[in-house]
């Protein structure tokens, strides 16, 4: 019983934590899906969304949903605005000059932010009452069920768009095939600014969430969250949405009873050995599979 | 019958690789026009110049009296001019519905393209019965049937047939053909890229002969494919 619930208690605690990964995975592998790119600078750009919350909650006294609006609002346009700069003059280069040049943002982002608002941490508000709900003795908090609420509301949102509206189906089509898509009349610019703006605000969402739920944020607290949705997004297979729902969510559950029953000092070996196993044994990740192209 | 499309003189690059030198042709309203040659000639790069996809270096190409040359693709297509990628390049991924209404991309006109629909579906009525089937599942004369269907859902006034006949059996050859007839007596105009040589000639009006990026051969279909030059080259005697 003692093991059972420990166990129980664990997987909602790892559910939280992966809905984050997934949030900031859906990004990587959207943006991954249709300019082959790893953008190194995602977890930066989760954490610029996670000030811009907090400046929002404390600056402008709104209450969390109305923040996390305007943290997904700026932080998309940020987004776009370094897709637009940074990437887009590079799309015909090597492969590489764009990663380098990822990471390249990842280290501007990190340490403008330091220079404006001082490499301290700060204590993120509490925005919602520290209630905990009891089911049997099971705890789950205010805060998780906000994660867990707000997630699968904007997992609802984002399949609607890009299963059902003509965008949505424009980068589908774009990051199957962009020179097609460009055939049908699908501006590909238009569309992988689109898709920068929604990953983006997916990852100020996660960084918003996060704040609440761990009450601090400082300017390098995207790198290993930025690494983790990208091992997440790997998982689930690069490029594949669902994939990085899923990878998220089992890269979380895999943290947390790791943290419950062995030690916390090997949550994150225990991420970057998923890492190498996946890469190992199925490159490809869970969803991932090989189209033949018939003839 | 008015000029279409007019190539005057272009050069197209592959980085230092002059892949078109200085072509020119023309293409009259309601005709079907072939351009012929062996592989490596520069037929597809032209399409693709075209259609976008390719920037000449110089010359004009001239779409209904409107210079369209280096325009971006998304552009062209609402010019009115729709290709059919060689390779069919359909949407493996997406259902056979989800294909053509990215085929209508350019459109707004909700009750035109269900009218357009049910006329693709008339033209290929094993589309209609695979409608929610992915599109990769399908066989290989399906998906060339797809990718036409889908370039005919922007409702094109050019329509550009990049090597129809890649891969596909004799008899699936002979169909498609046939409704590519059939497509440009419903009022498309046509320009035909086939290293089928014979099978392209027999429903051309008018084809070009191209090699290693130049046009070496002009004229009336029927008249180059009875030309003992032709017959040598690509007819296999």
């Amino acid at each position: 019983m003692e093991f059972s619930q420990q166990l129980l208690q664990q997987l909602i605690n790892g559910i939280s934590l992966g809905s984050i990964y997934a949030l900031i995975a859906l990004g990587y592998t959207m943006i991954y899906g249709i300019i082959k790119l790893i953008n190194f600078a995602h977890g930066d750009i989760y954490m610029v969304g996670a000030y811009i919350g907090f400046f929002a909650i404390t600056q402008a006294n709104l209450s969390i949903l109305p923040a996390l609006l305007i943290s997904m609002v700026v932080t998309g346009l940020l987004g776009m605005l370094v897709e637009k700069l940074a990437y887009k003059p590079l799309r015909h280069a090597p492969r590489i000059s764009i990663l380098i040049t990822a990471i390249g943002v990842s280290f501007f982002l990190e340490y403008a932010t330091m220079y404006f608002v001082s490499p301290t941490p700060r204590t993120f508000p509490e925005v919602i009452d520290n209630v905990a709900f009891h089911v049997g003795d099971l705890v789950i908090n205010g805060q998780q069920l906000l994660i867990l609420g707000i997630t699968v509301v904007l997992m609802i949102i984002l399949t609607y768009i890009v299963q059902k509206t003509k965008l949505g189906k424009a980068m589908r089509a774009a990051s199957f095939d962009t020179e097609t898509a460009q055939l049908m009349g699908v501006n590909a610019d238009q569309v992988i600014s689109f898709t920068f703006i929604i990953g983006s605000a997916l990852a100020a969402v996660a960084g918003v969430l996060v704040g609440v739920y761990y009450n601090s944020i400082d300017p390098l607290m995207g790198i290993m969250p930025g690494l983790k949705a990208f091992v997440a997004a790997v998982l689930g297979g690069i490029g594949i949405l669902p994939g990085a729902v899923v990878g998220g969510l089992v890269l979380g559950v895999i943290e947390a009873l790791v943290s419950g029953f062995i030690s916390s000092t090997f949550r994150d070996a225990a991420a970057f050995a998923i890492l190498i196993l996946v890469l190992l044994f199925k490159p490809s990740g869970l969803f991932g599979k090989n189209t033949n192209e018939k003839v | 019958m008015g000029t279409m499309l007019k190539i005057d003189n272009i050069n197209v690059y592959y980085g230092a690789i002059h892949a078109i030198k200085g072509i020119s042709l023309e293409v009259h309203e309601g005709e079907i026009v072939t351009l012929i040659g062996a592989n490596g000639a520069g037929k597809s790069t032209t399409l693709r110049t075209i259609s976008g996809l390719l920037k000449p270096k110089s010359g004009k190409i001239t779409f209904l009296g409107k210079d369209i040359a280096g325009k971006p693709a998304h552009e062209i297509v609402r010019e009115g001019i729709s290709q059919v990628p060689e390779g069919r390049r359909i949407f493996a991924e997406m259902s056979v519905l989800e294909n053509l209404e990215l085929g209508a991309f350019i459109r707004n006109d909700a009750d035109g393209i269900k009218e357009d629909m049910e006329m693709v579906f008339r033209r290929f009525p094993r589309l209609e019965e695979r409608k929610d089937q992915q599109a990769g599942t399908l066989s290989g004369g399906e998906q060339q049937m797809l990718a036409m269907g889908r370039a005919l859902m922007s409702r094109p006034k050019l329509l550009l047939l990049d090597e129809p006949s890649m891969g596909l059996a004799p008899l699936l050859i002979r169909e498609i053909f046939s409704i590519i007839e059939d497509i440009n007596k419903t009022g498309t105009t046509i320009l035909l890229v086939e290293q089928n040589a014979n099978m392209a000639l027999s429903i051309a009006d008018r084809a070009y002969v191209l090699e290693t990026g130049r046009i070496t051969l002009s004229g009336d279909a029927g008249k180059l494919a009875a030309s003992e030059d032709v017959r040598k080259a690509y007819l296999g005697g």
